[in-house]
């Protein structure tokens, strides 16, 4: 579709949904655009935004939304994915969300995508440079859970004092033998700012490593927008003796035998059945259909 | 706003959802990976004295919340009042306060330690200043590095000389408080983020 197709088609889905384009006033937009910029200017830091009600409650991804009607704009392709899938409830309703309120086009081919709005995965197909990755954040703070006071928190950001995260690493290695934090696992952003990467499987930590995409985060709840540019250092903490590791799975995935991808297990009788199957679905289907091809 | 100041408004964005998210993306595009040069849409009506991506980045950014400043060869004159009509941003007379800052050229520069800088609770709330420059060239000239810059990247800023360099570095070491900049020259933008590493 060119550009001034895709202009029309969004007028007239304007018309029908009487919105703004893509739901937020424009004042708003403004503000989190603001918000965007410095958080792009200091890597791993979270800005404060005033995040608005969405037509959803918080935890269904209102901060990944907001971020994505901020940015997006008619000549954008969007995808949307739920823990690697496109066609789960979340990624569905937000899909058509853009659909209705900013007439854009959408996808599920990772690869046609500028905009990727994610809960929880980053797809397996390898990223390029000038699209934009925006994550769900439910908890964008990652000492929360140690240090419930953010008064705290900022200033240990401040001070760059991330001893107490390297505790409770330490603690996992002493109680289970091992670090146990399988998702969200904490990050050093540009060598200063410890970052939590969203829940998404440490599987996907490298990944944020250098990679040619921007990525933002938003928190709607907890009014935050974080982000890490593109080529930009993104460490996932360790120790000497007990570096970061990824998980690793004996199986292959069941579909399309996929070796290399993060695999959901499934449960498939009440005798212990089980199979593996790629979280990613486009990945997945893109497999089979040159699978199927050959 | 005098009568006298409203003769010298003209038009702002022709469609101001669009050309506002069209100018904040080549701004986000420029930050990201700093040192690129960017298009951005050429204003409606230019106002003299402004550079075309000047105006169009701070039409789409300021807001009643924002606060300009403007150095002084602009006076009170048409960039001052079009701003303030078609935004409802703030001017203020010292440098120090401001969320945004237009420059129109490198000799009004003032030092970069004169803007705010944000703290290192609050390094987001800093500059973000716009320096109209008459000449951006990709290829050659200053050596980039940092986050958005793949190995290296070259710009040459002739108008910024060494002494603008030392004020970049000492600015660069205070991450993460610091100002980012705007270079917009004419048509074409090009930003140097504050993790943005310089060598001349």
């Amino acid at each position: 579709m060119s550009a001034r197709a895709a202009l029309a088609a969004v007028r007239a889905a304007g018309e029908r949904a009487r919105y703004n384009f893509a739901y937020l006033d424009e004042r708003t937009k403004r503000m989190i655009r603001r918000a965007i910029l410095k958080a792009v200017a200091i890597p791993g830091y979270q800005v404060p935004f005033a995040a608005r009600e969405m037509p959803l409650p918080w935890g269904w991804g209102t901060g990944g939304m907001q971020v994505t009607a901020a940015v997006i704009g008619p000549q954008d392709v969007l995808k949307v994915i739920d823990q690697g899938a496109d066609d789960t409830v979340n990624a569905v309703n937000i899909r058509r969300f853009f659909e209705r309120t900013a007439g854009i086009a959408t996808t599920e081919r990772t690869a046609h995508a500028t905009v990727i709005q994610t809960r929880h995965r980053i797809p397996e197909t390898p990223l390029a440079e000038g699209q934009i990755v925006v994550f769900q954040v439910p908890v964008p703070e990652p000492m929360q859970r140690l240090e419930p006071r953010e008064s705290e928190t900022r200033r240990m950001h401040a001070l760059a004092d991330y001893g107490l995260m390297h505790v409770k690493l330490y603690e996992d290695i002493a109680r289970y033998g091992r670090i146990v934090t399988a998702y969200d696992y904490p990050v050093i952003v540009n060598g200063r700012y410890l970052m939590a990467p969203s829940p998404i499987p440490k599987f996907d930590n490298p990944k944020l490593h250098m990679s040619p995409a921007l990525m933002l985060f938003g928190a709607g709840r907890e009014k935050r927008i974080y982000a890490v540019p593109p080529y930009t250092r993104v460490e996932s903490l360790g120790f000497e003796d007990h570096p970061f590791e990824v998980q690793r799975w004996q199986a292959a995935c069941a579909l399309c035998g996929s070796r290399e991808s993060f695999l959901d297990e499934v449960v498939t009788d009440d005798r212990g059945g089980r199979l593996y199957v790629c979280s990613d679905t486009d990945w997945c289907a893109a497999r089979r259909a040159r699978a199927d091809a050959r | 706003m005098s009568a006298m100041a409203l003769d010298r408004i003209v038009p702002g964005f022709a469609d101001p959802v669009l050309d506002s998210q069209r100018a904040f993306r080549a701004a986000l595009s420029a930050l990201a990976q700093p040192g690129t040069i960017v298009a951005v849409a050429r204003p409606a009506a230019p106002l003299a004295g402004v550079a075309p991506a000047a105006q169009t980045l701070l039409l789409a950014l300021l807001d009643a919340d924002t606060r300009l400043w403007l150095s002084a060869s602009f006076g009170d004159g048409a960039a001052a009042a079009n701003l303030r009509f078609h935004t409802g941003c703030r001017l203020v007379a010292d440098c120090a306060e401001a969320d945004f800052a237009l420059v129109a050229s490198a000799a009004e520069l003032p030092p970069l330690a004169a803007f705010a800088w944000g703290t290192d609770l609050h390094p987001e709330r800093s500059a973000s200043v716009v320096v109209q420059v008459s000449a951006l060239a990709e290829g050659a000239g200053w050596r980039l590095a940092g986050p958005g810059v793949r190995g290296e990247r070259r710009i040459a800023v002739p108008d910024l000389d060494a002494g603008f360099l030392a004020q970049w570095d000492e600015n660069h070491r205070a991450f993460p408080r610091g100002v980012d900049l705007y270079l917009a020259c004419g048509e074409r933008l090009c930003a140097l983020a504050r993790t943005t590493r310089i060598e001349g």
